[in-house]
């Protein structure tokens, strides 16, 4: 990354917001033993504790267990589970796209076909059939969300493949005698990355989004604190003790807003000519 | 009174661009009844200039002094209102790409309606009347019908005729046309030309033409004015800028003017032809799909062409003609359906791509647009030895040929770490030959090498590879649309239309003696062909060529 690029990726005020969240919330993943030492399953105070009480910042849930020690430990599985099911889901979809858009013509169609498959099926009914058939864990959640999510990045490495294997430097390639794979790696997909990595940092939102409802609805891994799950097992007593629902779902909105505006400051640095105007 | 007067005319550039201004100090004037032409490299200014006077410069670039005299009244501080009212009105403009400048989903006979709307108290039947009296003043035919058609129903050279009715409609008399025929074949450009002339003297208008090319500027210009970072710096009658150019910077333009006539020897040819093309015939199918039957183009029926060692091969034609195909097809980027092309006797055709490989090496390309030909993530070292380390040589090795390639095209060998974009478009051409040569190729298949290039940049890159075929005794493919660079580099040429070869033969013969009519039409069609380059401007140049 040069100073070009940070230099436009500055100009957007909200993604420099976005980032600087972002990092907290890596720390907050990163030291979560340090800071709340010990599982955040463990009872750590009375039951319904609120917010500001002396164990438990934020408050206790309903067996009593911290909220604040929960939310750091959830953190860790949002992150996680959002960018390793956003990696998959780029591999998926890169490889497909590139190789329908590179060849083109049958294999391009049967590719697509697939894809559509994929497409005509609503995300979240697959999601929650995969992670019900496969049994909850961290490794079915992340498949079941990279299956359901690679089908836009697909066609949008297909496009980018498509308009960029006619251009003069590839042909350039091609007839200096650079075999299909080079070509394909090497002087293509540097050039189409921009737009992909632009849409995975969006997607990494979604996809935590996704992991959370999974987890409202009792679909999480059991082993694993997470933010959905949070939301989810408060929600009966969410007239009650508000905060047991409300700070979980306040750490899905900060983190899903931070991750949407560091991708729009991406957008913004990458293809500098498609930038909005006028915005500070 | 002078019709339009630009007066010490400056103009802004935003803070971090190259220069400070994109127009200094510009005075010329404009008079009924003469054509002043404008001409000048990419950069010059010179259609920034015509954009300030018809309110069209982007936001970040402002007018910072000067002044635009209409009859006398300044444009630029008329309320925007009455500005408005005098552009489209008594100021009109005509673009380069027509089809750009035309509403795509509008018919073509709604868009000059709206203009007579705008600027006319005329009733629908009146506008109805004068838009059909408009397309057929313009030369097209059957306007009733005509004028229902949407833009992409027409040619390129019907297009710029309806941009042009579109500027009559109103009867103004200043018209502005930025490089009307840049984008247009040979024979179209003449007669968009002879229709530009003709409106003109008929409606006795001053005409401000931009264009960078000086047969255009000998075929149809009263006054040359001639532009350089953003100053005029000759301006005087045609004949005198023509023939007497007195500034340095006319002169260097002038002597870098491709010309037709040129003494070069015949070539002889000896030995076998290291390429011979039997019968190539190519059709491509355009659309189409499981339910809808394609479009059929032939950019290719039955040609035949012969390349001896160390031979140039033009081949002309106008766009759509099949002259890319042809090159195309002889590197291997597309695959005919018919015929033979052999290269020492080997059939390239009737090899598989892996077998295809190894001729690769022989058979290299250098392509059209240098913005685009060149990989703009990659440094400049890479990209020459790409090409060498896909054959099996180790880097270091593939590096050194590269440093000494870059030399042979006159760069610096500094330039193999830094990549394409800090260079010009001129420097780009020369990378995009030295990856070419660093296969050391026995065919050299150059595809409209120097179309995009600025004219003087032009005879740059045209005698290097002049010089280059010489010293590295190099067969080359040369594809170009423009007669008179083929005349400079040629040793033979092909004609080709509609995807065939028409004519074919040594260049003088071509051009002395053509024989087939279309060939003839071409060259009647070159711009400029009465004047000749002033004598003591005709370039030494090329006296390695002349026997």
């Amino acid at each position: 990354m040069n100073a070009d690029f940070w230099h436009a990726y500055a100009r957007n005020k909200g993604a420099v917001v976005g980032l600087v969240f972002l990092a907290l919330v890596v720390a907050l993943a990163a030291l979560a033993d340090v800071l709340f030492p010990g599982s955040p399953w463990d009872m750590a105070t009375a039951p319904f504790q609120p917010p500001l009480s002396d164990d438990a910042p934020l408050g206790s849930d309903t067996l009593g267990r911290d909220i604040a020690s929960g939310i750091a430990h959830g953190a860790r599985v949002s992150l996680l589970i959002g960018l390793t099911s956003t990696l998959v889901a780029v591999l998926i979809g890169v490889l497909l796209g590139a190789v329908a858009g590179f060849y083109g013509g049958r294999v391009d169609d049967a590719v697509m076909r697939f894809t559509e498959l994929f497409q005509t099926i609503p995300n979240f009914v697959l999601a929650v059939v995969l992670v019900a058939i496969f049994t909850p864990s961290i490794t079915s959640i992340v498949l079941a969300i990279a299956i359901v999510s690679w089908p836009p990045l697909a066609r949008l490495a297909r496009a980018e493949f498509m308009s960029l294997r006619t251009r003069e430097f590839v042909q350039a390639a091609v007839t200096t005698g650079q075999s299909n794979a080079t070509i394909i790696l090497r002087q293509i997909l540097p050039n189409s990355l921009s737009p992909i990595i632009v849409s995975a940092s969006l997607m990494v939102a979604t996809a935590i989004l996704l992991e959370s409802s999974l987890s409202f609805l009792g679909l999480g891994d059991p082993n694993m604190m997470s933010w959905g799950y949070m939301v989810g097992a408060a929600r009966t007593v969410i007239r009650q003790a508000w905060w047991m629902s409300f700070f979980p779902g306040v750490a899905i909105l900060l983190t899903v807003l931070a991750l949407n505006l560091v991708g729009e400051g991406l957008n913004d640095a990458m293809n500098p000519k498609m930038a909005r105007r006028g915005r500070a | 009174m002078t019709l339009l007067s630009v007066e010490g005319l400056t103009i802004d550039l935003p803070p971090g661009a190259d220069r400070r201004h994109a127009v200094e100090d510009v005075t010329f004037a404009l008079e009924r009844e003469e054509i002043l032409c404008v001409v000048g490299e990419s950069g010059s200014g010179k259609s920034m200039t015509a954009h300030a006077i018809m309110g069209l410069l982007p936001k970040a670039v402002t007018v910072s002094s000067g002044a635009i005299r209409h009859h006398g009244t300044d444009v630029l501080s008329l309320p925007e209102k009455q500005q408005r009212a005098l552009r489209g009105g008594r100021i009109s403009m005509i673009f380069q790409e027509p089809m750009t400048a035309l509403n795509p989903l509008m018919r073509v006979g709604d868009q000059i309606d709206e203009v007579l709307r705008y600027h006319t108290q005329l009733d629908r039947a009146a506008r109805r009347a004068r838009v059909v009296e408009l397309l057929a003043s313009v030369g097209l035919p059957e306007p009733e019908h005509l004028r229902r058609s949407y833009p992409f129903r027409l040619s390129g050279g019907q297009r710029q005729r309806v941009m042009i009715a579109m500027a009559l409609a109103v009867q103004p008399d200043v018209l502005i046309a930025d490089e009307p025929t840049t984008a247009l074949d040979v024979t179209t450009q003449k007669q968009i030309l002879d229709l530009i002339r003709e409106v003109q003297a008929t409606r006795h208008m001053g005409v401000m033409f931009i264009t960078h090319d000086f047969g255009v500027v000998a075929e149809i210009a009263h006054r040359v004015a001639v532009m350089q970072h953003g100053r005029v710096v000759e301006i005087g009658r045609a004949a005198d800028v023509l023939n007497r150019p007195q500034h340095p910077y006319t002169r260097q333009l002038i002597s870098a003017v491709p010309h037709l006539i040129e003494h070069r020897a015949d070539f002889a040819r000896a030995g076998a032809p290291l390429l011979k093309a039997e019968g190539v015939s190519k059709t491509f199918h355009l659309g189409g799909g499981l339910f809808r039957p394609a479009k059929t183009v032939v950019a290719g029926e039955d040609i035949s062409l012969e390349i001896h060692p160390g031979e140039t091969v033009g081949l002309v034609g106008e766009s759509g003609s099949g002259k890319s195909t042809l090159g195309r097809s002889v590197v291997g980027l597309i695959r005919p359906e018919k015929g033979r092309i052999l290269f020492d006797g080997t059939d390239l055709l009737a090899l598989s791509r892996r077998q295809f490989r190894p001729w690769r090496k022989h058979v290299q390309m250098v392509f059209q647009d240098p913005y685009a030909s060149l990989n703009p993530r990659h440094t400049v070292g890479d990209i020459i030895t790409q090409g060498p380390v896909a054959f099996g040589e180790d880097r270091r090795t593939a590096m050194d040929k590269a440093r000494r390639t870059l030399e042979l095209v006159g760069l610096d060998a500094s330039a193999l770490t830094r990549f394409p974009h800090e260079f010009s478009g001129g420097q780009r051409q020369r990378i995009s030959i030295a990856r070419a040569l660093a296969l050391e190729p026995k065919l050299l298949v150059a595809d409209e090498p120097v179309s995009a290039l600025d004219v003087s940049v032009q005879a740059q890159v045209l005698d290097l590879l002049e010089e280059l075929r010489h010293r590295l005794n190099l067969s080359m493919l040369f594809i170009t649309h423009d007669l008179r660079v083929a005349a400079q580099v040629c040793d033979t040429i092909a004609v080709m239309q509609r995807g065939r070869i028409v004519e074919i033969g040594p260049a003088r013969d071509v051009f002395s003696t053509p024989r087939h009519a279309y060939t003839r039409q071409l060259l009647d069609a070159i711009p400029g062909k009465a004047w000749s380059i002033p004598e003591d401007l005709t370039p030494v140049r090329r006296r390695g060529m002349a026997s």
